[in-house]
């Protein structure tokens, strides 16, 4: 069996001030080429998952490893933010660049690739998405699924490894979300979906699983 | 930047805009970057000018500038009323306050020569500055002008700041009516007691937090995607011919205006 892309072991998180914690000796792993989906009622700990394994928030104890290294400093995280792709939930979150061009070649940029070629790329993902002609759109001025699918590229021109997607759907018309449905499916890396929508999930993970305080379990 | 046919599809009724920044107008094509820098030493100028000799003059070439601009007139006049509405207030206050010869008494108040003198050359002066701002600095998108002074080397934390901030400005514009659409709603009524103010002072304090919560948000998201504290711009200005011209008559009107002011006073005085 390969190696688990995710593995966290035994974690306790809690947030301050909260009288019991999300989860307590948690335990999950993740395997490569995956696409699980993460469900379960509003605050299980979906989110708080998906903010652990970027390293946004940090377990009180146990062990993360991720593509096979222990990651508990801010810079073994870089490291992981360079490779995993993190879609929020409020696409006025991640979109802060004046024009769509800029921001989707932001994360492009961090990694060091030179201007051109971060344009090339934002580019190629944005074409890739539907999103051609809009380049010198004002971010703020887009619509609420035109910010969605803009905010995916901008992780997925990141060209990470793993892809987590905190309820993608949220907000969207049937048109849009099977648009992402499409998109989704065609993407040939790992991917976890936190979603409230049985049917959308169905029809892009193969798994799903329910976030429970100790341990996921299948749904 | 083009300007795109979905640009101006609003897409929820912001009553922030920037009427002035599209256009066609020569004062519209120039780089952002020379009528930055021209802007800015003229506003100094202004500032700093104590004969009405000067002021009149640069007044008078702001108004060429914003007559180039081809603005919309009805919006330029209701901005400078806006501006000219705290210059209101210096007329109530500084003839009476300001020492010097009177020169009208009402019972026990005295408006002074020097007094009126001097509010007159603020009002010159303010309405100078402003005016050609309007017709200068409004006429680029608030986006350019945050990229234009990154280019002119201006502290990244400022333009930054600039950007971020007209960024969510919108947010919480779209945040901020939306509480105020939870709090009607519920039958709510501004009237004058401790109701109002308390509910009004919950709507503040809720948009504090919810701001603070989304810079929070904001730089999570913008960590993911793996930065490190540097800003990479990809916009690129061309300065072309028409922007050396620009800027050369400019710095000799603006030399005209200072000899206006610090070396005909004294010639005159020889005189």
């Amino acid at each position: 069996m390969s190696e688990p892309l995710i593995e966290l072991q035994n974690i306790t998180f809690a947030y301050p001030g909260a009288p019991c914690p999300v989860f307590q000796d948690f335990n999950f792993q993740l395997l490569p080429g995956k696409h699980i989906g993460l469900v379960g009622p509003n605050g299980c700990g979906k989110t708080t998952l998906l903010h652990l394994i970027m390293g946004l928030l940090r377990p009180q104890a146990g062990k993360i490893v991720i593509f096979g290294q222990e990651v508990s400093k801010e810079k073994d995280f870089v490291a992981v933010r360079q490779k995993v792709g993190l879609l929020f939930q409020n696409a006025d979150d991640q979109l802060f660049c004046p024009t769509v061009l800029e921001d989707v070649a932001f994360g492009p940029l961090n990694q060091g690739k030179p201007p051109a070629e971060a344009i090339r790329i934002a580019r190629e993902t944005m074409e890739r998405l539907g999103l051609h002609g809009f380049e010198e759109r004002v971010t703020y001025k887009l619509s609420g699924g035109e910010k969605k699918l803009v905010s995916l590229a901008t992780v997925l021109a990141m060209q990470p490894q793993l892809l987590l997607l905190d309820e993608p759907t949220s907000g969207l018309d049937e048109q849009t979300k099977h648009r992402l449905m499409h998109i989704l499916q065609d993407l040939d890396i790992a991917y976890m979906i936190v979603s409230h929508e049985r049917d959308f999930l169905n029809h892009t993970v193969k798994e799903c699983c329910h976030v429970h305080a100790t341990c996921c379990t299948s749904a | 930047m083009g300007l795109l046919p979905e640009q101006e599809e609003e897409r929820f009724l912001s009553t922030i805009g920037e009427p002035f920044s599209e256009g066609a107008s020569l004062a519209h094509r120039l780089d952002p970057r020379g009528k930055v820098v021209v802007a800015a030493l003229f506003a100094v100028l202004m500032a700093v000018a104590q004969t009405y000799a000067a002021t009149l003059a640069g007044l008078a070439v702001a108004l060429i500038c914003l007559a180039l601009a081809r603005l919309p007139l009805k919006k330029v006049v209701v901005r400078l009323l806006l501006v000219n509405s705290f210059i209101f207030f210096l007329w109530v206050v500084l003839p009476l306050t300001y020492p010097g010869e009177a020169v009208w008494r009402f019972g026990p108040l005295a408006a002074t020569r020097e007094g009126l003198i001097y509010t007159g050359l603020i009002t010159l002066k303010s309405n100078a500055i402003i005016i050609a701002l309007i017709a200068l600095v409004a006429t680029v998108p608030v986006v350019t002008l945050g990229q234009a002074l990154h280019n002119l080397r201006l502290p990244d934390k400022l333009c930054h700041l600039l950007l971020f901030t007209y960024r969510y400005l919108y947010v919480f514009e779209q945040e901020y009516h939306r509480l105020v659409q939870a709090i009607k709603i519920r039958g709510f009524q501004p009237r004058t007691n401790l109701h109002t103010y308390r509910t009004y002072a919950y709507l503040v304090a809720m948009l504090l937090v919810r701001s603070y919560d989304r810079a929070d948000r904001v730089f999570q998201a913008m960590l993911c995607r793996g930065f490190h504290g540097v800003f990479y711009s990809l916009r690129t200005f061309s300065w072309q011919g028409r922007d050396g011209v620009f800027v050369v008559a400019s710095m000799l009107v603006l030399m005209t205006l200072g000899y206006l002011e610090w070396r005909l006073p004294s010639l005159l005085v020889r005189i």
